[in-house]
């Protein structure tokens, strides 16, 4: 038997508000720094590195809205049936150069979710998709997150 | 950058061949700015009775994404401004802990010579040569940003 019921599936599809945010010099060089890249022209914060986008769109929400183990609860996300989160991949096209003073508008969709027999047991997987563009509407940034449940 | 002499470069790569390997080991101070710089306040990252006793860790977990983003500055600082990273897939396949050194590289698998495109098989593997992060890079030489 599925443990995906057609109400949880009706999520396919669920799309979060658009979240648009500024790219700033400080930020960049903050994350630059903070991952140990050596590259000038990022550390300098002349340019954003590749993956600046995490920081840029991590949720930022009020303290009684994390869970006691410190985490923001992803609203996009319906109930699943099985909770314990197990290894994650990350699919990033990068389309545009990000700098200091740009606009990015991120969406996030709940793209897929899906069933797969484990060693141990059934897992379910979702995958999220978040378009990043400028504000041309241009796409600048498309990350595809696939998760795995047990 | 000259398009001609990353074009020379291009030319001149194979399949087989290996990036140079960085070392990277997550320390505390690194480890609190990385996860401020995210805004991440999960636990497991800094509070270290919390993610032993309750989450059962044998140390302060390093968060995923910074795996990621070191399989990109293994390729970036091979490349140089050569060419440009055009995409990225990988996964988590297991945790690193702080103060563990862990290592990232990476091989080429394959080459485009009408695109200037290279497919580049990465990883980051830890001291016992365990896969932690391991996933493929697509690089284009002749373009910069």
């Amino acid at each position: 038997m599925s443990l995906l019921s057609a109400e949880l599936l009706e999520n396919i599809g669920r799309q979060s508000e658009p979240q648009r945010e500024l790219v700033t010099r400080r930020d960049i060089r903050k994350y630059a720094v903070a991952t140990g890249n050596r590259q000038r022209k990022y550390l300098d914060g002349d340019q954003a590195p590749p993956m600046f986008h995490v920081p840029l769109f991590w949720d930022v929400v009020e303290l009684d809205q994390l869970s006691p183990d410190g985490v923001s609860i992803d609203t996009l996300l319906p109930k699943f049936p099985l909770e314990k989160a197990m290894a994650g991949g990350l699919q990033i096209e990068y389309h545009k150069p990000v700098h200091p003073g740009d606009w990015l508008t991120a969406t996030r969709t709940l793209t897929d979710i899906y069933e797969k027999d484990g060693r141990s047991g059934p897992l379910i997987f979702y995958e999220v998709v978040m378009e990043v563009v400028n504000d041309d509407q241009e796409l600048v940034i498309k990350e595809k997150t696939t998760r795995i449940l047990r | 950058m000259s398009v001609a002499l990353s074009v020379q470069r291009f030319a001149a790569l194979r399949v087989g061949d290996s990036l140079p390997e960085r070392d990277f080991e997550c320390g505390n101070v690194q480890q609190m700015l990385y996860n401020a710089a995210l805004w991440n306040g999960h636990r497991i990252h800094f509070d270290e009775p919390y993610a032993r006793e309750v989450e059962g860790y044998p140390g302060l977990v390093v968060a995923g994404p910074l795996l990621g983003d070191w399989l990109h500055q293994c390729v970036e600082e091979w490349l140089e401004d050569d060419g440009r990273i055009l995409s990225i897939d990988y996964s988590n396949r297991a945790a690193c802990y702080v103060g563990e050194v862990v290592t990232s590289g990476g091989t080429i698998k394959a080459l485009r010579p009408e695109s200037k495109e290279a497919d580049i098989d990465v990883f980051v593997r830890n001291a016992e040569g365990a896969l932690v992060a391991p996933g493929t890079v697509v690089v284009r030489f002749g373009e910069s940003w």
